[in-house]
């Protein structure tokens, strides 16, 4: 009974920290506002670089969707990193006596409910502009869940890594994409078979995404305490 | 029960001393005034005290919890008005107030009450706080203090960015919180309109306490 308490208290601050994020983010649309038109951009000028040649883009789709998402997740999880760098903001998290595994658990969430909107918007778009075809809307659901939880978490721990840094804004893609690349890697294998651009089974690569999120998860649950209070 | 006891308490901030050796008591109900020029460690005893900053040598307990082992106990306990307010700008500030006081577990109830009681118009409460002046913003993060009713109140420059208004408030507030037995301590580098509250003034320079405290 105790521990399905303190788990309820756990998903109760988590919530009220994605909140605040998220009405942050709402009220300023600065992640949002970069992304998404990054996102487009990204698309329509892959489509002038490849001569606009179906075939070539249909096979490069999964790669490039995917790099698209890393790179936003980079600039998402500097906003959430710049939210509470502003004005002593991450003193209330600190002072409020809230478990730091909730304020991380909070903060990725957030992170991961943005790059849920980028990849909503990529994936249609890839289907319209490259005449890409869907072929396992299951497996595609899939790897967007757990690549999302993994990216989020990651950058989520990362970001709690270098908020104390002068530079955090150059220090965070230089750490953050290498640590991603199985991410990458997996995501675009099993969109590969998803979208039946590759005789490959994408489901084994879904495994490595969920192992990457809970792994990633779970060490941010544990350090962010500490990190929080050292920077 | 001393609500702050400290004995020679050194705080290291990258090799550097930000404290090097500082002896103080508080009791519970009373306001102390921690007077000293730009750099003499007042913030960063206040910080300390709070339970942000890990002690490098000495020893001290603050409402009962150890400073090395329990800083995370402190934490609950204290409410801490610093150089910056702590507040999210994008954040209305009855939002800010409320996600505080949600995440401090005290509930919402008394959001209204504080921001009425620091004096902050209607108006104001509903746009998003980096729109405040200077001034209002200090005054939105002193109610999230009082929404929180610490026991130890630990305000750094309080009457900084006031005007006469707010400045009696600040007054008010921290005599009513030392009268329902609660420890203030005041971090100023003047004695100032700070030194009429306080009931003992402890000098401070280079990272010590230079002068004995005087009631």
């Amino acid at each position: 009974m105790t521990v399905w308490r303190e788990l309820s208290l756990l998903a109760g601050d988590a919530r009220l920290v994605t909140a605040k994020d998220l009405r942050i983010e709402w009220r300023a649309r600065t992640t949002l506002g970069q992304m998404l038109p990054f996102a487009v951009l990204v698309l329509v000028l892959f489509g002038f670089a490849l001569d606009a040649n179906r075939p070539t883009l249909r096979l490069a789709t999964p790669g490039l969707l995917w790099m698209t998402v890393l790179f936003a997740t980079v600039v998402a999880v500097q906003r959430s990193v710049a939210v509470e760098s502003a004005d002593g903001a991450r003193r209330m998290l600190l002072l409020s006596g809230m478990a730091p595994a909730a304020a991380f658990a909070g903060k990725a969430a957030a992170v991961a409910v943005q790059l849920l909107i980028v990849e909503a918007l990529l994936v249609p778009g890839v289907v319209l502009l490259y005449d890409a075809e869907v072929e396992s809307v299951l497996l595609v659901v899939a790897t967007c869940a757990a690549a999302t939880v993994g990216l989020a978490a990651a950058g989520s721990l990362l970001g709690a890594v270098v908020a104390g840094v002068r530079a955090h804004q150059t220090v965070l893609p230089i750490l953050l994409l290498p640590v991603s690349a199985p991410v990458l890697i997996a995501a675009t294998r099993a969109f590969a078979d998803g979208f039946g651009t590759v005789a490959v089974d994408g489901w084994p690569w879904v495994g490595l995404l969920a192992g990457f999120a809970a792994v990633n998860a779970v060490v941010g649950a544990v350090v962010y305490g500490p990190l929080l209070e050292d920077t | 029960m001393a609500a702050v006891r400290l004995s020679g308490a050194v705080v290291l901030l990258g090799g550097f001393p930000a404290l090097a050796g500082v002896n103080l008591e508080v009791e519970r109900g009373e306001v102390v005034l921690v007077r000293g020029p730009n750099g003499a460690g007042k913030s960063t005893l206040l910080h300390l005290c709070a339970g942000l900053l890990r002690l490098s040598e000495g020893q001290g307990d603050v409402l009962g919890c150890d400073l090395g082992s329990d800083r995370a106990a402190v934490r609950r306990r204290v409410g801490l008005l610093g150089h910056d307010t702590a507040l999210y700008g994008e954040l209305t500030p009855a939002e800010n107030l409320q996600v505080w006081a949600r995440a401090s577990r005290v509930g919402d109830a008394d959001v209204p009450g504080a921001l009425e009681r620091l004096g902050l118009p209607q108006r104001l409460r509903d746009i998003p706080t980096d729109r405040l002046s200077a001034g209002q913003r200090r005054r939105v993060a002193l109610a999230a203090i009082v929404v929180r009713r610490p026991e130890l109140w630990l305000l750094d420059e309080p009457h900084a960015g006031l005007d006469s208004d707010g400045r009696e408030i600040v007054d008010n507030i921290v005599t009513s919180a030392a009268e329902a037995g609660a420890a203030v301590v005041l971090a100023s580098h003047e004695t100032g309109p700070a030194g009429d509250l306080a009931t003992l003034t402890v000098t401070m320079a280079g990272g010590t306490v230079s002068e004995r405290p005087q009631p």
